[in-house]
């Protein structure tokens, strides 16, 4: 169905039930529960899965399909919020044409960083992608100042000519990001089910058909002659060359495709909130995406999504446990304990996310080698052999799911 | 005027004069075996044939051309194919899958952006790369991982996918090393029966006697990378020379 096989079709069926029902599926706790905090389903984390969601499935169309690892990608999210934020401030407040420009500056700007990093493979194209992306983030951050307002961020003013819009609103304020013309990006409805709350926001119902055509459209290089030499390319260069095949413009092809993903991203996170920085090209936002793709499993479908989400869950709700909300949990226990407990748990909370994610990390990689989606197949596997009795046949067709 | 001609061909690794003054000349629809003792030169020669080495000095023509200053890509478009001496084949994808993609580089070139049908949606590709496998006796692997076959099915692999693209010359190093000896047998006689039905220029290099003598319509027998001899089968099996060289073992 629309080109899908029946596996690849029901996959896609999965996610989009994902994207679409996420203010519930995120939301399960109701809004005064101890575990409420645990809760995902508001708009702005929700958009974030989302775009990074796309981020990596993007990174993941060059470095799961061709292996070479961009360890600069976050160049082009950066350029394309820097494209969207001027498109509001030059021509107006509507997000389409913003995201149409960020993903053809990043494709562009992909294309130049691609056809001089490609001419090296493996360390070294690792090290031409971060030396293009580091030089790009000094380029903003103090170089380019007219263009990228340096360290404050590109900010829309009241002084913005917006020739299809207005400098300000009416009541003399900056007017705020809008889909069609009365339809803005932040109005959100919620939805009140006793004790639930679930919040429904247009920015982030943008983001998810963003996220759903972006996944479609991967899929379909996945299963096309292209996604096929792709594969070749990682599994072996020589033997292309050796049956007439020039790998430099595939390879060049997936780089700007998956630039243009990262500019799609970066697109997108302007429009939910109008400003761009310099922050988002550092080298450690290019590092983040490796680290989604990998944990979520690199050369997957589905892989780089949970990726995405997994992190971005832990960076947002993890870092919001303190001590305080420790002291509640354990609040049962005679106090000398609960203070041990709490001084044990403490290092791995809060700001010591990254603590836990990291070992979490090292977990999967060590003993998931094919991330988030590999622990799935296993489980999976597992369930199957038990209500079988038999060995499941691989099929070779579907190398990657 | 061979479709091959090597002229004066010499490559030297550091001190190691891998090439000396090597000429040879392949008529078009023969197979041209070449032979020699480990070391001789023998891989290194098809090498510079298919731009994966320059040649120090000396020229590579084929079909009138010179191949020397293209990359391999393009002279593998001009109709040369090479079987390696270790298999070269896609090892993360399937079989079948293997055996599309030269036919993909045959009908599309070098380069083509098709990233939106479906692989394996293109009939006539399928088709072709399901009646190669077929050829090679191979149609039951062709969901398996081509990593996980042994080094002789590997090869036949190798030898189905430069069949696929009908190249004029096909350059052979040890085809049939790692084979069992059925599968040597039927790669003979695959070779035998293609040579016979269409325009293909075959050389090999092969330690085999057998698969030589019955393969091939002239030798020649290279030796600490200078030519020794170039004749006829028969006169080969005969040459004192080349007993003494090489053969003496063997024959
Ligand atoms: N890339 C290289 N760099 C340095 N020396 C090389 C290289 N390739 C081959 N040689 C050397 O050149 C000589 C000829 O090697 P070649 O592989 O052509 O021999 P061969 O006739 O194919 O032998 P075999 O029957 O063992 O395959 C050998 O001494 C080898 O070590
Ligand atoms: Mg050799």
């Amino acid at each position: 169905m629309f080109g899908l096989d029946k596996k690849d079709f029901n996959l896609f069926l999965v996610v989009a039930a994902m994207a679409l029902l996420a203010p519930f599926i995120l939301n399960p706790f109701p809004t005064d529960s101890a575990l409420a905090q645990f809760n995902a389903g508001y708009p702005d984390l929700m958009q974030r899965f989302v775009i990074f969601g796309i981020f990596a499935i993007g990174f993941n169309i060059l470095f799961g399909l061709t292996g070479y690892l961009s360890f600069g990608h976050a160049a082009f999210l950066g350029v394309g919020s820097y494209s969207a934020v001027w498109v509001f401030k030059l021509l107006g407040m509507n997000v389409l044409p913003a995201i149409a420009l960020s993903v053809v500056v990043a494709g562009l700007f992909a294309l130049l960083i691609g056809f001089v990093s490609l001419r090296r493979s493996g360390i070294y194209f690792s090290i031409l992608t971060l030396a293009f992306a580091q030089m790009s983030f000094n380029l903003a951050y103090s170089v380019l100042t007219p263009i990228t307002n340096g360290e404050t961020g590109l900010q829309l003013t009241l002084n913005d000519p917006r020739i299809l819009g207005s400098s300000a609103t009416a009541d003399g304020s900056i007017p705020v990001t809008n889909l069609l013309p009365g339809l803005e990006i932040r109005s959100a409805y919620d939805l009140v089910i006793g004790p639930w709350s679930f919040t429904f926001n247009v920015g982030y119902y943008l983001c998810a058909l963003f996220l759903l055509l972006a996944f479609y459209l991967s899929v379909r290089i996945f299963r096309s002659p292209f996604g096929m030499m792709l594969r070749a390319v990682k599994s072996n260069q020589q033997r292309m060359h050796y049956t007439g095949l020039n790998t430099r413009p595939y390879t060049l092809a997936a780089f700007v495709i998956s630039g243009m993903y990262a500019g799609l991203a970066g697109g997108l996170m302007a429009s939910m909130d109008p400003l761009a920085g310099a922050e988002r090209m550092q080298w450690t936002a290019s590092g983040e995406v490796v680290l989604m793709t990998i944990l979520g499993g690199a050369g997957t479908l589905i892989g780089p999504v949970l990726g995405a989400g997994f992190i971005k869950y832990f960076e947002n709700i993890f870092s919001k446990i303190n001590d305080n909300v420790l002291h509640g949990w354990f609040a049962f226990m005679p106090d000398g304990l609960e203070d041990f407990i709490v001084t044990i748990i403490h290092p791995f909370i809060g700001k010591g996310w990254h603590l836990t994610l990291g070992i979490l990390f090292m977990l999967v990689v060590i003993f998931l080698p094919g991330g988030l989606v590999e622990g799935g197949q296993r489980i999976a596997k597992m369930f199957r052999k038990k209500s079988e009795g038999t060995d499941t046949h691989v099929d070779a067709k579907h190398p990657a799911e | 005027m061979g479709i091959l001609e090597v002229k004066d061909v010499n490559k030297r690794f550091g001190g190691l004069q891998a090439l000396g003054n090597v000429n040879l000349s392949v008529e078009e629809n023969t197979c041209h075996a070449i032979i020699g003792p480990n070391g001789a030169g023998k891989s290194t020669l098809l090498n510079c044939l298919i731009g994966k080495l320059i040649p120090d000095t000396g020229s590579v023509m084929f079909d009138g051309q010179s191949v020397l200053g293209r990359t391999p890509y393009q002279i593998c478009q001009m109709g040369i194919s090479r079987v390696f001496q270790t298999p070269e084949i896609f090892g993360d994808l399937s079989v079948l899958e293997n055996m599309m993609i030269p036919i993909f580089a045959k009908r599309d070139g070098a380069f083509e952006l098709n990233a939106l049908s479906n692989v394996f949606g293109q009939r006539d590709i399928l088709e072709q790369a399901e009646k190669m496998l077929e050829e090679m006796n191979m149609a039951d692997k062709r969901h398996m991982h081509a990593a996980s076959m042994s080094r002789g099915d590997k090869r036949r692999l190798e030898i189905g996918m430069c069949l696929s693209q009908q190249p004029r010359l096909l350059l052979l190093d040890e085809p049939t090393a790692g084979m069992a000896r059925a599968d040597t047998n039927n790669t003979i006689d695959l070779l035998k029966q293609i040579k016979d039905e269409r325009d293909i220029t075959i050389a090999i290099i092969e330690h085999d006697m057998h698969v030589v003598f019955s393969l091939s319509d002239r030798i020649t027998v290279l030796a600490q990378g200078t030519p020794l001899v170039e004749d006829t089968p028969d006169k080969i099996k005969g040459h004192p020379k080349v007993r003494e060289a090489y053969l003496g073992e063997t024959a």
